[in-house]
């Protein structure tokens, strides 16, 4: 790219009206066979005149938060305000406790040397795009920062650089919160410490908690639905119930092993929480999970409470004050029913959200313990008590590392000492672990279609993704050997499903998506043989 | 003149010095926040490290025995304050500049330091400084004057030619990032040519150091050597007050963040700090918060705002 072509920091502040970057095909990353041949590639569904004409679709070739146009120049000026308000916040113990000690850090400390850039999937895949270079969105709030908060002058300016501050690039800003999947490689290579997920993630904050514009899949029908209801799914605990008896009952006949879960039970040693969207779109988990345990002899149990039994908590995305709130149902439901602990099910940001970020939220007698069902997973299939026959699972397996799990939890090898158990033709990706890239999915976007944001996600989110699992599975790709790709995650399924789909890799190359507990029961010789149903869902 | 110098030095080792020590003072005194550390953390068990795991591998965690493995986090801080670990791996093309530089300026300080003992030990014990101790003191400092000297300006140098022609940094650089490198660049240059090129009878830096320590300002120090010396403490107090002051950040973004993983316990001191925040007062302005100012934290998140405020 031309050095006058390149988009600069003060495109942010453009009042033309137009996208800042538009990205084709032919500038992505190269994916490797079978999706090397450009004929396989899809063409990108272009935003609407509609859409354009009524949302601020002013940063790229998409739409993610669908902010209305302001009517007049007033409105525009009063969203600026309420930004800089905002902002303020950002930066006050009052407001932002939680925070504000790793905010300030990366603030002040960059060196902009840019060696985040090169660990950023979304950077990469776009083909070096530099609207989506980590430290584009951080160098824009740092500006602003210096600017509004610390109300530099002009030497401030000149020692960290300007911005013009109006509504096109607040606008953009908005937008900008919601192509990074918080994942935080960026910051596992900063050598200062820096933390571009950390800005994106306070951006998204003071757009939710002052302004009260955030993804609606995320807030509407995420968050606020899960408390009204207590699941985002919609499923009351009415719903909830029936549904897992349909499930336990189609569990028991497929596997021809008497399945029932059980259901508020004071005193059981396990709270087991589920990502409710298991229920609904992968049955066959929570009847996995429910198998098990009782294999196992578990004494275990689901909870019908307010949010008790879904695990999600988007507020880990976009707002302090959802995701306490959030956390504290969970917290409320096992104390109620005086469990010993809180197992997490297979939901990647709900194992940090309930583990890691609400340690410091659950104090008193909320604060029971909490544990991932890896590990109680891993102890299980160690310690014999269920009779497993590897030769089950004979076929290709890869294990997708969701990154609220590893980099961002530490829980690395529990789900890989299950796998290596039951799974003789496992493989990693490269790189895995703690260096995992995203399922592309993250931070949200594994629920948000509105648009075409679907394009950007498998375009662009989710290549890097694509390549690993690829590149897994270079050597079998042909249709005939059947692939499993584990991913203990309901985000990171759902984004595999979506992908894998519109790249028509099941059709095609026989990929097929899963969870963990699926290969371990498929692995039980007491279960009929086939509990993986070799078909697309 | 040499009286000016002799109270620049001073001065301005005690801004820089002062202004380090607060701007550490303020990231010490923010709020304890939430957790958002980030694997792997090196003090973790050493068979966790590894491969980045953490206590919640294990079932039942808060039933073990909690594991710091000091030898683990040490061996890491060392490498990355020492060596640039962090940069050496993932972004090999910069630390080959940044590296040069960075163990340039620890070369310059553990010059200062060795100068500033010898200096104290030749005032109050100069046999010492005459016997075997003395002469390996003054080849240390020599030798790490004359290597940190030239490692820090050959590194700032490269640090400042890649800024000027690598197109990925360009954008993000500032007249100010300019500037600074700049200045790094002439003030160890003016001290180093001010010292190489210095008359015939002028100080070298031990007597220098002393005159310092016994305010003898009947020395006379060339003017090219003065005029290093006065860039060289600007310098010096200067860097707190920019960002280059990374190594007081460096610390609580390792330390208070990436490797903060202490667990809040029932009745512990993490407890008792989260106690006082649950009373803040926060304005966050949507209505979805339900914050007014007036309302505390643990009033707002016990309410639900999707079943109607509780007030």
């Amino acid at each position: 790219m031309k050095d006058r072509d390149r988009i600069g920091l003060s495109d942010m502040s453009r009042r033309d009206g137009t996208p800042l970057a538009h990205v084709e095909n032919q500038d992505l990353m190269p994916l490797p066979a079978p999706l090397d041949d450009p004929a396989r590639e899809r063409a990108w569904t272009p935003l609407t005149d509609q859409a354009k004409n009524r949302y601020e679709c002013l940063l790229d070739d998409t739409c993610a938060v669908s902010v209305p146009k302001p009517a007049t120049k007033a409105e525009e000026d009063e969203l600026v305000r309420k930004f800089l308000s905002g902002l303020d916040k950002l930066f006050t113990r009052e407001n932002n406790w939680t925070f504000l000690q790793p905010l300030l850090l990366s603030m002040e400390h960059c060196a902009k040397c840019q060696t985040c850039a090169d660990a950023c999937h979304i950077f990469e895949a776009s083909g070096r795009n530099e609207i989506y270079r980590p430290t584009y969105r951080s160098e824009i709030m740092r500006r602003l920062y210096f600017k509004c908060v610390k109300h530099g002058g002009m030497i401030s300016a000149w020692q960290h650089g300007d911005i013009d501050v109006n509504w096109p690039m607040v606008a953009r800003l908005i937008e900008l919160a919601y192509r990074c999947n918080l994942c935080r490689r960026c910051a596992q290579t900063c050598p200062i410490g820096a933390d571009n997920g950390l800005v994106a993630h306070e951006l998204r904050k003071l757009f939710s908690q002052e302004m009260g514009i955030a993804a609606k899949e995320i807030h509407d029908t995420g968050s606020m639905l899960q408390l009204k209801v207590g699941s985002s799914t919609g499923m009351s605990a009415e719903v909830v119930k029936d549904n897992v008896q349909f499930i336990d009952e189609e569990t028991s006949e497929k596997t021809g092993i008497t399945v029932e879960t059980p259901w508020d039970v004071e005193g059981a040693d396990v709270l087991l929480i589920h990502n409710a969207g298991e229920i609904l779109a992968w049955p066959e988990n929570p009847g996995a999970f429910a198998l098990i345990l009782n294999a196992a002899g578990i004494s275990w149990t689901l909870s019908s409470e307010l949010a008790g039994y879904d695990s999600i908590n988007y507020g880990l995305w976009y707002d302090d004050s959802q995701f306490a709130r959030v956390a504290i149902k969970h917290a409320e439901a096992a104390k109620k029913l005086k469990v010993g602990k809180i197992v997490i099910g297979e939901c990647g940001h709900a194992h940090k959200a309930l583990s890691v970020i609400a340690d410091r939220i659950l104090t008193g007698d909320l604060n029971i313990p909490r544990e991932s069902s890896l590990t109680l997973l891993r102890d299980i299939v160690m310690s014999g008590r269920l009779k497993l026959d590897p030769t089950r699972n004979d076929f290709p397996v890869t294990l997708h590392d969701p990154c609220n799990v590893v980099r961002l939890m530490g829980v690395v090898e529990p789900q890989r000492e299950i796998i290596r158990a039951i799974c003789p033709k496992f493989r990693e990706m490269t790189p895995h672990g703690v260096d995992n890239y995203c399922c592309g999915g993250g931070s949200g976007f594994a629920i948000m279609s509105g648009h075409n944001f679907r394009d950007w996600r498998f375009h662009v989110s989710g290549r890097k993704k694509l390549e690993q699992i690829l590149n897994a599975f270079g050597d079998c790709l042909d249709p005939s050997i059947p692939k499993y790709l584990c991913a203990p995650c309901s985000n990171c399924k759902g984004q595999f499903r979506d992908m894998l789909a519109y790249y028509d890799l099941w059709e095609q190359n026989k990929i097929l998506y899963g969870g963990l507990v699926e290969l371990i029961v498929n692995a039980m010789t007491e279960v009929k043989p086939g509990f993986i149903e070799w078909e697309w869902h | 003149m040499t009286t000016l110098l002799y109270s620049m030095l001073c001065l301005s080792a005690v801004v820089g010095l002062v202004a380090t020590v607060v701007r550490a003072i303020g990231y010490a005194r923010a709020p304890l926040h939430l957790r958002w550390e980030l694997y792997p953390v090196p003090h973790e068990a050493p068979d966790r490290v590894a491969h980045g795991g953490s206590y919640f591998e294990q079932s039942n965690w808060w039933n073990r025995p909690a594991h710091f493995n000091l030898r683990g986090e040490l061996t890491a801080m060392v490498a990355e304050m020492l060596f640039l670990k962090a940069l050496r791996e993932f972004n090999l093309r910069l630390w080959w500049r940044s590296f040069p530089f960075h163990f340039g300026l620890y070369l310059l300080i553990a010059t200062a330091v060795l100068v500033l003992a010898a200096a104290v030990a030749t005032v109050f014990t100069p046999a010492v400084m005459a016997g075997a101790l003395g002469t390996v003191i003054h080849l240390l400092y020599r030798l790490t004057g004359v290597a940190g000297l030239v490692l820090t300006l050959a590194g700032a140098a490269g640090l400042l030619h890649r800024r000027l022609t690598d197109n990925d940094l360009k954008t993000y650089t500032t007249p100010g990032d300019l500037f600074n490198l700049g200045l790094f660049i002439v003030a160890l240059g003016l001290l180093a040519a001010g010292y190489a090129f210095r008359p015939v009878g002028a100080p070298d830096v031990l007597s220098l150091v002393v005159g310092l320590l016994t305010w003898n300002t009947a020395i006379q120090v060339p003017g090219l050597l003065t005029a290093g010396l006065l860039m060289s403490a600007l310098l010096a107090a200067y860097i707190p007050f920019t960002h280059m002051s990374h190594f007081v950040g460096k610390y609580f973004t390792y330390h208070a963040v990436r490797w903060d993983d202490r667990v809040n316990r029932r009745g512990g001191s993490i407890e008792r700090t989260l106690a006082e925040y649950l009373t803040f007062r926060p304005t966050w302005a949507a209505p979805h918060v339900t914050a007014d100012g007036v309302r505390t934290w643990a009033d707002v998140v016990t309410t639900n705002p999707a079943k109607g405020p509780k007030r």
